[in-house]
This record gives structure tokens, C-alpha cells and sequence, in this order.
């Protein structure tokens, strides 16, 4: 979708606007786009560090319109992390903040914009690249799992056609940004504004921050997103209370949004003339799969809706049978053109074909009503949303095995229990955690447990764990 | 205890930090006071001395010189 004539067909309006007052046309992206292009060349591999800034915007443009294929990651991931994921896919690009320039001495910088740097990778192999693969998106992001979602250019093009659709977004659209762009929730915002010449208010400012309310105002914006956390804190900040009149519609996905606060939103919205979405998605699936209609906010709370535009739903047993009716619970499977081609896992995957032929087994355990709308009611695969980032809960247990030698991680949404056998290292282990996954050390709980229950051939029996 | 010390604890326990890291710290200085971090606090004063903070003062607490001002207009001198 990101090709040129989009690009020229929206070349006088605004494609961004920063907190600081920078302006972006969507001409200047092409200008922008062009310069980068010419400095790479060909299809290869890049891994991006991303801020909700001008240079990192419109090099993720450029290489997606140039074919070229970045992985998406967070501009504050861990060095070791980082490295980590360069030994096992090999890009032959990096594209990151000027800050972070001094980690790379030793290698070649081939360009550098206002606050960004292409440099040069040597490795002595390369993976071939599958013809459709247009993104990579981590799974667990902050943990460094290697585990990446594999993204065609077809699915970024069906996705931000849907979420365009089913949202009425319009080119007098002002999204500002409450996320990272490296984080799917937060690239569909863009995507699907990009799609039709909207303008997207760019900031870093997190809610706690004065800037980001004036920049709120200064810049109209039109529409806010988060995921649970961000509810949360928009609550505590009162903003029942507040003058936003140029909110127009609020969305939320990244988790079940606790129903308390589910309804206080929703009928605020109602009263205050504005829509409330709820939605569901997985990077599996580019971002979006679902969507509640907001005039069904209040009478249909705690559903995530119904399918997006080009999606359908369907639930299997145990048995991967299908389950006809409602009221009855079983895996939710989604088909569309926003199924991504499956994961990569080492460079040799990147060439992999197509493994999930537009059909996504979720993972989520949902049911649906006579109406036929759709409910999570829970979760098959072991991870956890901390504060709206998706931790794989195997994956921490590897990470902390570089520092103890046995543990298990259970929990919750917002709340990882980690249990070891050595009650004196709770500390060092919370922030140990916090440190290498960026996340809030209130995340994360330790519990003491004399031995970790295993099976016969060493599996953790997280049944058999106790109780909180 | 004295206003100052309870003012303190807030920090010292929220954060995990030591009473001679206080001075000077602000939001985003530590990677504990992020936003989450940032809740955590603003819950945990309201608690400590029984107020509830308007938006514009959970904001501007944005250091702990600021945060002692925010609270002497709830009148909690500290």
C-alpha cells in the first residue's frame, strides 16, 4: 500500500506533526523516502529502532514501499538483547537513533539524517528473503525472544483497509500517538491513517507528561488509543473531568479492559459525545481482528464485538471441530487477509512459506452470544500483557536462567509471579527483570516455594503451583 | 513521624531507591518512575496523607522538589 502514487496522490497534506512543531507532507515522506532508498539499494534486511519521530516514520515508510524488510523494535531495547537478535537474523542494516550510534563504532555508517543513522552490517551470510515478506513485529518483544511475526505487504494493505472502514476514518483525522510504532496496535493507528492522507500527531510524552495534554489540545487531536494501563491512568488523571472537545472516538485493545472500567468509559462517552471502541487483535494477524460497534459499548460490554471488516470468526473444540451455537466455549480461530504467514524463529525462516493460509488459530479461549457476539473468557498459550506488552512467560523463564538456576512464571495481566527456591534473591531477580525487559518493576512478584513441581521429564507442573 | 519522613517513605518504598538519591530525582530520571511508576506514586501520596490530586498537580509531580510544593497547596507542609 505505502507505494508512490499514495504518497503523490496525498503530497500536500500533512502527514505528521510533532510535539516540537515539525511539520511532514506526505510529499516530503517521498523526498524522505527516496534519499534512504538510494543509500540501500536492493531487498535486504533492517532492523529499526523505533520513536515516534519523523525519521524513524518515514524510513519505515521508505522501506516498506522499497521493499525493503525492517524489523520493528523498541529504540530502548537491551544492548545484549539487541545483539542477540543481529547474531540470529543477521540485517544487513541497522536504522537507529543518533544516541545510540556509540554502540556501533566499529561499523560503517552509510548515511545519517536529522536523528537517525543507517550503518552497515558485515556478516558472512545472508538469509533470503520470501518474495511477500514485508515486516517483521516481535512476539515478546521486551525479552529479546527471537520469536518474530512474519508480515506480507498484502496483509498491512487488508488490515488498514478494514480499520479504516469499520472506524470511518477520514483525511480531517488527528490521531496523536500513545504508543510505539514498533508495537502492532500502534503501526495499525498509522497504517490505516496513512491509507487515507490523514495527519498523525507525533509524540514521545507519555500521559504523565504536561506536554503531551498540550500538545493534546494545540494539535486537535481527534482520537486517543491504549491498551488496559492506559484506561488505568486516564481514570487516576480524571479525565471524566476534563475539556477535550476535539476528541471525536476512543479505542482500546491489548487486553480485556476490566469491566468496571469498561463501563465508566463507555457511558462517559455516551454522555460526552463520544464514540468508545472495543477492540481485539494479535500480531499474528497484522494488528486488528475485532471490533465492538460503539452503539453496542453499554449493551454489549465485555464483548470484543465482531469481526473486522474481511474477517470472520469461527470457534473449535479440543477436537478442532466446529462449535455451532452459543454460550459455548472453545478456541476462537480467525480467517483473513490479515493473517500473517506465520513466525520466524532463525534467519532460515525468513524464506518460509505461507503456514497459516489466512486462517489463525488464536490461542484465545472465547464463546460467543445469540447475537453473535464474541467474548475472550481466556487464554491456551503461556504468556501475559504487562502494562499492554505481551511477555512470553517461557521466555522470561529462559532469560532468567542466565542469572538462577531454576524457576517458574505464572501470573496474570499486569502482575508476573515468578517463583524460585531462594528466597534471598528477590530483589536482584525483580530487577533483573525490569532492567533487561523495560518494564516496571511493579510487574513483577517473587514467591518462595521450596522445590518447583516438575513432571517425570522435568516439565513444570504450573498446576501444582500454589494458590496466590 | 514528620511530614518530610512520610513524604520520604513514599519514595523510598515506591521506588526502592535510597533516601540520598531523592534530591533531584524526576519522572523519567529512573527507570522506575516511568508512568506506571508514576501511578504507583501518586497513589501511594494520596494514601500517606488523604487527599485526591487534581490532574493538573499529578502532572506537574513531576520531581521530588515539585511533589513537596504540589502538597503544601493541600496544605500538608512538608
Amino acid at each position: 500500500m505505502y507505494n508512490r502514487s499514495l504518497l503523490l496522490t496525498h503530497r500536500d497534506n500533512i502527514a505528521a506533526i510533532t510535539d516540537d512543531g515539525i511539520t511532514v507532507k506526505y510529499g516530503d515522506i517521498l523526498d524522505f523516502s527516496d534519499l534512504l532508498y538510494s543509500k540501500i539499494g536492493h531487498r535486504c534486511l533492517i532492523f529499526a529502532l523505533c520513536q515516534n519521530r519523523p525519521d524513524s516514520l518515514c524510513a519505515y515508510i521508505s522501506f516498506i514501499s522499497n521493499r525493503v524488510v525492517p524489523l520493528l523494535l523498541d529504540d530502548s531495547l537491551d544492548k545484549e538483547l539487541l545483539f542477540n537478535l543481529i547474531e540470529t537474523y543477521k540485517p544487513e542494516y541497522l536504522w537507529i537513533p543518533v544516541s545510540r550510534l556509540h554502540e556501533f563504532s566499529d561499523e560503517t555508517v552509510v548515511f545519517s539524517s536529522n536523528e537517525y543513522s543507517l550503518i552497515r552490517l558485515s556478516h558472512e551470510i545472508q538469509f533470503p528473503l520470501h518474495d511477500e515478506l514485508a515486516l517483521l513485529l516481535t512476539t515478546s518483544g521486551s525479552t529479546g525472544s527471537p520469536k518474530l511475526v512474519r508480515l506480507t505487504y498484502a496483509n498491512i494493505e487488508a488490515n488498514a483497509r478494514s480499520i479504516a472502514e469499520y472506524l470511518a476514518i477520514s483525511d480531517s483525522d488527528r490521531p496523536i500517538t500513545t504508543m510505539p510504532m514498533n508495537y502492532s496496535f500502534g503501526l495499525s493507528i498509522i497504517n490505516s491513517h496513512f491509507l487515507v492522507g490523514a495527519t498523525v500527531l507525533l509524540t514521545n510524552k507519555t500521559l504523565m507528561e504536561k506536554e503531551f495534554w498540550a500538545f493534546l489540545k494545540r494539535g486537535e487531536a481527534t482520537t486517543m488509543s491504549g491498551v488496559p494501563y492506559t484506561y488505568e491512568i486516564l481514570k487516576k488523571l480524571h479525565i471524566f473531568k476534563m475539556e477535550i472537545p476535539s476528541i471525536k472516538y476512543m479505542t482500546q485493545a491489548g487486553g480485556k479492559l476490566n469491566p468496571d472500567l469498561n463501563r465508566e468509559f463507555a457511558e462517559w462517552a455516551l454522555k460526552s459525545n463520544k464514540r468508545f471502541y472495543v477492540m481485539y487483535g494479535q500480531t499474528e494477524a497484522t494488528a486488528r481482528m475485532s471490533y465492538l460497534p460503539h452503539q453496542f459499548a453499554i449493551s454489549k460490554l465485555g464483548s470484543m464485538g465482531i469481526a473486522i471488516p474481511g474477517g470472520v470468526f469461527s470457534i473449535i473444540d479440543d477436537k478442532n471441530n466446529p462449535v455451532e451455537g452459543a454460550e459455548i466455549v472453545g478456541e476462537l480461530v480467525y480467517k483473513g487477509g490479515n493473517v500473517s504467514h506465520g513466525y520466524a524463529e532463525c534467519g532460515d525462516d525468513l524464506k518460509k512459506e505461507d503456514e497459516n493460509k489466512g486462517i489463525l488459530i488464536t490461542g484465545d479461549i472465547a464463546k460467543r452470544d445469540s447475537d453473535n457476539f464474541y467474548y475472550i473468557v481466556g487464554r491456551k498459550k503461556r504468556f501475559i500483557k504487562l502494562f499492554g506488552n505481551r511477555v512470553n512467560l517461557d521466555e522470561t523463564e529462559r532469560l532468567l536462567k542466565n542469572i538462577i538456576s531454576d524457576c517458574a512464571c505464572t501470573g496474570e495481566d499486569d502482575h508476573m509471579i515468578v517463583y524460585i527456591s531462594d528466597i534471598s534473591r528477590e530483589q536482584e531477580i525483580r530487577e533483573y527483570l525490569a532492567l533487561k525487559t523495560g518494564i516496571n518493576i511493579r510487574g513483577f512478584s517473587i514467591r518462595y516455594i521450596d522445590k518447583i513441581p516438575k513432571n517425570t521429564s522435568g516439565k513444570t507442573i504450573y498446576a501444582n503451583l500454589p494458590i496466590r | 513521624m514528620t511530614n518530610l519522613e512520610k513524604y520520604n517513605q513514599v519514595f523510598i518504598l515506591n521506588f526502592l531507591v535510597k533516601e540520598e538519591q531523592l534530591p533531584g530525582m524526576s519522572l523519567g530520571s529512573v527507570s522506575v518512575w516511568d508512568s506506571v511508576g508514576h501511578m504507583g506514586l501518586i497513589a501511594a501520596m494520596e494514601e500517606t496523607f488523604d487527599l485526591t490530586l487534581e490532574t493538573d498537580d499529578i502532572i506537574d509531580f513531576s520531581s521530588y522538589e515539585n511533589g513537596k510544593q504540589i502538597l503544601n497547596k493541600y496544605k500538608i507542609d512538608i
